[in-house]
């Protein structure tokens, strides 16, 4: 894997009708060497996906001419290209179907540029990773390891006993490292489709795990909470 | 009325009276009344002239609503030219019948109709039972009429015309009718010119009626009639006189304060007293009372005298007497002091028709009422009655509607038992004691059952005391005289002991009916007492009323539009036809009960009474009786009360829904003030201060980059403290204007506090936060999303008001018992609430009083609207085991409620 410490030479498309928003985020980026392509719209940002190639997709879901979860979901037929969602804060449905729809992560307006450029990362990082074979065998997130291979899972060298549910959890959480996954998407993965709606078993799991991995469980370090989203394991950058 | 300065000022009430009569008359339409003293004087025909005269000369839009001609080519020819509106045909009895049609006419809306015979009574099914009413909606209507009427329909005149032509009129319209009238017209010719149209077939009659008639023609009988319409009509003039009189001040020329009370009961003749009495009041231009006493000792009245005494009251109210119903020990007495108190001058009492032996045992109505009238004057009219039910009146109905015959052998079976046992005791005993025996029987019986077994019982004995026992034996001859007593006494006690029994069960009949009203009033009260919300009330006066009435009930509330609607039924699902929503209307709209059993569309199946309270009027309530029998007298006067009880309980509400709105008004109205004054300073300052450090950065380029740093880190902190304050602002707004839905989900506490804990990762650097959540704590039910907001808040408060560096406590505790609960608290260890601000800091805009903070004070007001939604409580307190200055403790609870949903099988199988 590697570590990407900027998004040199990105091409990134920013999907927003607020012109101040897009001036930020336009300064910004190219400060970082990326290039930057503006939508104001849906239907432009429709007309330049396909023929200037982004490598990222920074999306606000509240633009006039349409539903940004809607696009995403016509984009995902055919492009795999890592979709940002920008939303404001209260809207956490809309980020949710948004991510059930594809997107690959989302930010709170209103964000600070580190935040931004932390999230553009692991979606890069995951974008690439996705054809190539995934064949490390150990993941360790400070001090924690796991071990795929021996399917062990240690912290500062001591060995933690998961049950098979936590286990997955756990590796499910490590494969998106840094990446928010919905609760939907946990239950799909761990339990199967057909507990996509017992959400309670997540949470309740996930505080088994916590106090199992974490330090502080009611002050996690890697498992973290996206209120009324769902979990992200803190990535090893 | 002071008319100290001698000005003939008018007085204001009745000026206030005079205008909104005048105000009621411009929207109402004009009543003319073609006034007679017999049929064939001409009222139609001259109706029909001056309706012809107002269409040639003012081109009047007049329409025949309907005009008898009875086949007369003059009258006829007269019709002519004028519109007719289409009769409403109606089938009745077989035949078929054509009425006038209310509704057409209501929708032609001429400026002007003609409705002929203003007595006439409608076929049944129609809207009104008689067409007086018609006309009084037209009139509200706002349209003018012109009818006929003659002089012996006049209700109070009704028995006076029976009097002088001996032909008694079913047909009446009330005074009030005539009396409302604008304008009265008396259509007048000489009795010689009558009697000779009639010889020439000119005045239409009824075939069946010609012996009446012919009675009813008569030259005497016509004078006095004619003088009776001239003096009826003179009457009307008066009054116009009257009216102008205290229109324009002019001094009245006579005493007034003449008050006169009439008592009534339910004998037949009170009718013609209250006629009487109404006659009377009319000629003294007084106000009067008609009175019921009923005596609270000696038979309670049956079912018939009450229904009775329903129609009279009725009727005196129909005259225009105020109603009043008394109950008393002594009859005389109380009616005598309830007159002096109401300032009666006049008390008028029915000539006593019984025979003088009744007042010797009873006492004398009319005596003890002269004696203890003092100064009122006592006036007894002839045909009345002595208020005291009628003295054939009071007999059992069993009695009446006949014992069962099985009664009637169980007698005679008790009197051959008795029979055999006197035979057989013969020789032990001596003959007085078996007439004992046979007395006993006899006594049994009328104990047991009613009048009529009790005589067949006392007959049997006699028969056979007579045969066997009486010398000369088996025969009925009777030797001696003093046997005769014997009989005498044996049918004596058997008629006065099932006369007392069957008063005493008909008082038990009655009381335990009152009984019921009480329990069934009361059980209402209880029950409205209890509920607050005009549906609740609604719903609850639905139900009882189906107990108490054993009917189908539906309760509709006056809507805005003023159109009432069903707001509450029992059983449930109960619905109202069109046609009783009309009733329903009806009743509204008119203020008096209508349908089933009463005097208006008492053809439809429901009866409907408008609740009253006071001058609102908040609905009605419909009742559809589940055997479909018009309710008794005693039912109605109950449904009345009933009513009042619930549209009392309905204006309540109403007013406290009102008052409550009010305050929520004023409490609003304080809160936008404070509002606005908070948020044009706590939006200004970090506006000013990003503004300011913005400019700063934009013009003064000499600035060090130490300075710059410190400018920027500013214009963040400054932002970020606005985002805190615009969120606040909008979830507060989100919680009062009820927009929050809630999400509810299982979760764990931890992962409450870790969230909240993560979301302040930033601002809690640098304090230890102590977490204790032990395992027994359950998964709680709220909107994770929502719910943080609590501990954030909560959290974020601490930070704010306690120093840096010092510890805060995070705990969850399970509470089980009678209402399990979680309690979750936030303490802190800084320097505390101040006394008495524990409660008042959860308000909105408010600030700890000793804490310098910089929030608009929205924080804990979140709090408590958050946990509130989620049906918890927030409470803050210091630290009870520490002096105060230790710390504050802000406590969640809230109630566990259900089971959380079972965990998955665990998946042994790896992955």
């Amino acid at each position: 894997m590697t570590t990407t410490t900027a998004a040199a030479a990105d091409t990134i498309l920013v999907v927003e009708d607020e012109p101040q928003m897009r001036r930020f985020l336009r300064a910004t980026l190219e400060a970082h060497g990326a290039r930057v392509l503006e939508a104001e719209t849906f239907a432009q940002a429709s007309m330049l996906v396909p023929t200037q190639h982004p490598d990222v997709i920074l999306l606000d879901l509240g633009l006039p001419d349409g539903d940004g979860i809607d696009f995403t979901r016509r984009l995902r037929a055919w492009s795999r290209v890592p979709v940002i969602v920008i939303s404001a804060r209260g809207r956490e449905d809309d980020k949710v179907s948004a991510l059930d729809a594809g997107a690959d992560d989302y930010l709170t307006k209103p964000f600070g540029v580190n935040e931004l450029l932390a999230r553009m990362r692991v979606a890069l990082r995951h974008a690439r990773a996705v054809g190539d074979a995934d064949d490390a065998s150990e993941v360790s997130f400070g001090q924690l390891r796991i071990d795929l291979a021996r399917r062990e899972v240690t912290r500062a060298g001591t060995v933690i006993h998961l049950t098979p549910i936590e286990y997955r959890l756990l590796t499910l959480l490590a494969r998106h490292a840094g990446k928010v996954l919905t609760h939907q998407f946990i239950l799909r993965e761990v339990w199967g489709p057909a507990y996509a709606s017992q959400t309670h078993y997540v949470r309740v799991h996930m505080a088994e795990l916590r106090k199992k991995i974490e330090t502080e469980p009611s002050r996690p370090s890697h498992l973290l909470t996206e209120p009324g989203v769902g979990y992200r394991l803190r990535g090893p950058d | 009325m002071t008319d100290r300065d001698g000005e003939d000022r008018p007085d204001p009430d009745a000026l206030l009276r005079r205008m909104q009569a005048e105000e009621a008359r411009a929207k109402r339409g004009k009543l003319k009344i073609f006034f007679g003293f017999a049929p064939g004087v001409g009222k139609t025909y001259r109706m029909l002239q001056v309706a012809r005269d107002l269409v040639c000369e003012q081109h009047l839009d007049v329409v025949i609503g309907l005009v008898e001609s009875h086949r007369r080519p003059d009258t006829a020819s007269m019709v002519l030219g004028l519109e007719l509106l289409p009769r409403r045909r109606v089938e009745y009895r077989g035949h078929v019948l054509e009425e006038f049609d209310l509704d057409l006419a209501l929708a032609r809306r001429p400026a002007l109709l003609l409705l002929d015979e203003l007595a006439h009574t409608n076929a049944p099914g129609g809207r009104h039972a008689k067409r007086w009413q018609d006309v009084e909606e037209l009139l509200a209507a706002g349209i003018d009429v012109f009818t006929t009427v003659n002089v012996q329909h006049i209700e109070s005149l009704n028995d006076v015309v029976a009097q002088i032509s001996g032909v008694q009129v079913r047909e009446t319209v009330p005074d009030a009718v005539l009396d409302r009238a604008d304008a009265i017209e008396l259509v007048d010719i000489a009795p010689e010119e009558l009697l000779q149209r009639l010889r020439e077939g000119k005045v239409y009659l009824p075939d069946q009626a010609s012996r009446a008639v012919e009675h009813f023609f008569k030259r005497g009988n016509l004078l006095a009639l004619r003088e009776l319409a001239l003096r009826r009509t003179a009457q009307h003039v008066d009054e116009d006189v009257l009216a102008y009189r205290e229109a324009h001040g002019v001094r009245a020329t006579w005493p007034t304060g003449e008050r006169i009370l009439v008592c009534v009961g339910p004998a037949p003749s009170s009718g013609r007293l209250i006629r009487a009495a109404a006659r009377l009041a009319a000629g003294l231009r007084c106000p009067w009372t008609a009175t019921y006493v009923e005596p609270t000792v000696g038979a309670p009245l049956t079912d018939a005298d009450r229904d009775r005494l329903e129609v009279h009251l009725r009727l005196a109210e129909s005259l225009g007497a105020s109603v009043g119903r008394l109950s008393g020990d002594h009859v005389a007495k109380t009616l005598v002091d309830h007159a002096r108190r109401s300032n009666v001058t006049r008390i008028v009492l029915g000539k006593p028709r019984h025979s003088r032996w009744r007042d010797r045992l009873r006492g004398s109505l009319v005596d003890d009422v002269v004696r203890e009238s003092g100064e009122i004057e006592v006036q007894v009219i002839g045909g009345g009655d002595d208020g005291r039910p009628t003295p054939a009146g009071p007999a059992a109905p069993a009695s009446r509607s006949g014992a069962p015959v099985w009664q009637h052998f169980a007698a005679a079976g008790l009197v051959g038992a008795t029979l055999l046992l006197a035979l057989g005791l013969r020789s032990a005993l001596g003959l007085p004691d078996l007439e004992m025996l046979f007395l006993l029987a006899v006594m049994a019986i009328a104990a047991r059952f009613s009048r009529a077994p009790a005589l067949t019982a006392a007959t049997l004995s006699v028969a056979a005391y007579d045969f066997f026992f009486v010398p000369p034996l088996y025969t009925f001859s009777v030797g001696d005289r003093r046997y005769w007593l014997t009989f005498l006494m044996m049918f004596g006690v058997g008629l006065a002991m099932s006369e007392l029994v069957g008063r005493l069960r008909r008082q038990e009949r009655e009381s335990s009916a009152r009984e019921a009203r009480t329990a069934a009033l009361y059980g209402l009260t209880r029950a409205l007492g209890a509920v607050e919300r005009p549906e609740e009330i609604a719903a609850v006066a639905a139900r009882h009323a189906a107990d108490a009435f054993r009917a189908a009930v539906v309760l509709l509330t006056n809507g805005d539009d003023g159109e009432p609607a069903p707001t509450a039924a029992y059983p449930e699902g109960t619905s109202l036809a069109p046609g009783d929503l009309g009733v329903a209307r009806w009743a509204l709209a008119n203020d008096a009960p209508s349908g089933l059993g009463t005097d208006r569309l008492p053809g439809a199946p429901v009866v409907c009474m408008p609740l009253r309270a006071g001058a609102a009027r908040p609905g009605v309530l419909a009742l559809r009786p589940l055997d479909g029998a018009p309710l008794r007298a005693d039912q109605r006067a109950f449904l009345d009360v009933y009513c009042r009880q619930v549209a009392v309980a309905q204006e309540r509400a109403r007013l406290v829904e009102a008052a409550h709105s009010a305050a929520l008004r004023a409490r609003t109205e304080e809160m936008r003030a404070s509002l606005l004054s908070t948020v044009s300073h706590d939006l200004r300052t970090p506006l000013a201060s990003i503004t300011g450090a913005a400019t700063a950065l934009r013009d003064s380029p000499g600035l060090d980059a130490e300075t710059r740093a410190g400018l920027v880190d500013a214009i963040v902190d400054q932002a970020e403290r606005l985002e805190r304050l615009v969120a606040n602002l909008l979830d507060m707004t989100r919680l009062e204007a009820g927009a929050l839905t809630l999400s509810p989900d299982w979760v764990p506490v931890e992962e409450l506090f870790g969230s909240a804990l993560t979301r302040l990762e930033g601002a809690l650097a640098g304090r230890p936060v102590r977490i204790d959540v032990p395992g027994d704590v359950p998964l709680l039910r709220v909107d994770p999303v929502v719910f943080e907001h609590v501990f954030v808040n909560l959290l974020e408060n601490a930070v704010k008001y306690t120093p840096p560096g010092t510890p805060i406590e995070l705990r969850a505790r399970f509470e089980g018992g009678a209402s399990p609960a979680v309690h979750m608290e936030v303490a802190d260890h800084g320097p505390g609430l101040v006394v008495g601000e524990e409660a008042r800091i959860f308000e909105k805009f408010v600030r700890g009083g000793a804490r310098q903070g910089t929030g608009a004070g929205l924080g804990l007001a979140i709090c408590r609207g958050i946990v509130e939604a989620h049906g918890g409580s927030i409470t803050a307190a210091n630290r009870a085991a520490h002096p105060p200055g230790s710390g504050a403790v802000f406590r969640v609870v809230l109630p566990v409620r259900g089971a959380p949903p079972p965990m998955p099988p665990a998946l042994e199988a790896s992955s």
